[in-house]
């Protein structure tokens, strides 16, 4: 069984105007098994990560991140992002077991 | 000369009163705390002072999400009975650990929450420094952010300040030191390349970049003394609550750091 | 802030930040592990590498390993024409040298990372950028990793 995928944290600037570049951050709780510990029979503890993040913008890719081990544990990985009008952001992460955990947000330029 | 029994009695009575009224003042051997940010890099600083990027926020969620969610037999929540939490325990860890006339001891504010679940909800008491329970207790903790330590020894509180404070003089271990070894007569030194800390309690329950996830202070206080090559007892005892009692006391106008990043 | 006088960490600081800080180019191919020189070959398929454009932001000196702040910056115009494609990410000395790879494209109107990783012991982290036009860059800087004082 995986190691739990936690709840994301998204936050993106409260006001957005068009044409302004943003900060998208996230942050989510995972362990990020190496691969590398030994537990305390001496048995390697096999690697568990998230491995993939991606960001798309009403469908379209925008960003993404193939992870490795040496990632640290519960993942932060912000970006920027330039706003060009009201589009929906949808953001995915997935483990070495191909689960996946989605969290989406709302660019609302004023 | 011989004193009438009645007036006998009544003075070593008056003379006990008097004696047991006044305990002197604890020597304090820190007069003006530094908190462990002071001995902190920039970097891991940068992390603690966003409370966005700062990964103790996760388990402040999961904290706040339960207090919401009904648990037990009685199946309420503590919101059931404390309603919003930034209300209701704002102050709290602040003034923990606290003497508990019940009991008739010093409790912390892990075992507090415990007894709210075993005694009010009927609830199973949450193993100590398991994820739910620092999740509770950092999400606790964060309402007394920025709020001077305070803890009252005063009265029956006394006898357990002293145990914790003879605990915290008493050398141990291989290494034989005492907490003050390093946190007293060493800080602001390098050990190796850890810069040594007055190890004040005031930002616990911490993120630790070592453990990667949040530790309770009992926890902390286990490495210690493994550090030491000492025989660390179990977290949740008396001794390590006596200790945190005294750390406590000794952290005293410190403000709260909670959740605070630590290495 | 930190008592007594100035010990052996604010020295290793200070000589640690004015390497960083280093305008000195030192060409990227010398003194890689063959690790992180496969996997930088690997990325720049017989392309070569320009040392420009790129800047790590890191700490001089990590105090613990485990979580250590990056901030990549690539100049770009982030145009549909001319913008950061990817960037990929190495330690040189970490027991596999891939640290992750980042695609762009011109909706970020930026090319900039954000992320912690995971360093094992001191060394250079390394960063590769490829462009839309097919430029390659490369850049790297030094991190100092301190082995905790205790026992972790």
């Amino acid at each position: 069984m995986s190691a739990p995928i936690g709840q994301p944290r998204v936050r993106l600037p409260q006001q957005v105007k068009v044409g302004e570049t943003i900060e998208v951050r996230t942050l989510i709780s995972h362990i990020m098994e190496t691969g590398q510990r030994r537990n305390q029979e001496g048995a390697i503890v096999p690697r568990d990560i998230i491995r993939n993040f991606v960001c798309t913008m009403d469908g379209a890719v925008v960003f993404s991140m193939d992870l490795a081990p040496a990632i640290s544990a519960n993942p932060y990985i912000a970006f920027p992002l330039k706003v060009t009008g009201p589009a929906t952001l949808e953001m995915v992460w997935t483990n070495d077991a191909g689960e996946q955990r989605k969290a989406s947000a709302q660019l609302r330029p004023s | 000369m011989r004193v009438a029994p009645q007036l006998l009695a009544l003075t070593l009575l008056a003379a006990g009163v008097a004696l047991a009224a006044d305990p002197p003042a604890p020597n304090r051997p820190i007069p003006n705390p530094q908190s462990g940010r002071h001995f902190a890099t920039e970097a891991t600083l940068s992390i603690q002072d966003d409370d966005f990027q700062n990964p103790a926020f996760l388990w402040v969620e999961e904290g706040e999400q339960a207090w919401a969610h009904p648990a037990g037999a009685a199946n309420t929540a503590c919101a059931t009975c404390h309603q919003d939490a930034a209300q209701t325990m704002r102050g709290v860890r602040a003034r923990y650990p606290a003497f508990d006339p019940r009991l008739g001891r010093v409790v912390t504010l892990e075992q507090r929450i415990n007894q709210c679940r075993t005694e009010h909800m009927g609830a199973p008491a949450l193993p100590i420094d398991s994820r739910p329970l620092n999740a509770m207790a950092t999400y606790v903790g964060l309402q007394s952010r920025g709020m001077p330590v305070q803890v009252d020894i005063s009265g029956p509180a006394r006898p357990f300040f002293d145990a914790g404070e003879r605990f915290y003089n008493t050398r141990r271990g291989q290494l034989d030191m005492r907490c003050g070894s390093c946190h007293e007569d060493n800080y602001g030194r390098s050990l190796r390349a850890d810069l040594l800390s007055q190890g004040m309690s005031n930002g616990f329950p911490t993120y630790r970049l070592k453990e990667q996830r949040v530790i309770s202070l009992q926890f902390r206080l286990q490495g210690c003394v493994n550090d030491v090559r000492g025989q660390a007892p179990p977290m949740g005892g008396e001794e390590f609550t006596n200790l945190e009692f005294y750390l406590a006391w000794r952290a005293e106008g410190l403000p709260v750091e909670a959740p605070s990043v630590r290495r | 802030m930190r008592q007594k006088q100035m010990g052996r960490r604010q020295g290793l600081a200070l000589a640690a930040g004015l390497i960083g800080l280093s305008l000195v180019p030192r060409p990227a191919s010398a003194q890689m592990s063959a690790a992180a020189r496969a996997a930088v070959d690997k990325v720049l398929a017989g392309r070569s590498a320009e040392e420009a454009g790129i800047t790590l932001r890191l700490p001089p000196i990590a105090e613990n390993g485990n979580t250590v702040p990056m901030t990549i910056l690539v100049d770009s115009p982030m145009t549909d024409a001319d913008h950061i494609k990817a960037i990929h990410v190495f330690a040189d000395k970490n027991p596999t040298p891939e640290v992750a790879s980042f695609k762009l494209t011109p909706a970020m109107g930026r090319a900039q990372v954000d992320t912690r990783i995971r360093l094992g012991q001191t060394q250079d982290v390394i960063a590769v950028a490829e462009t839309s036009t097919g430029r390659m860059l490369i850049g790297h800087v030094e991190v100092k990793v301190t082995i905790g004082g205790c026992g972790g």
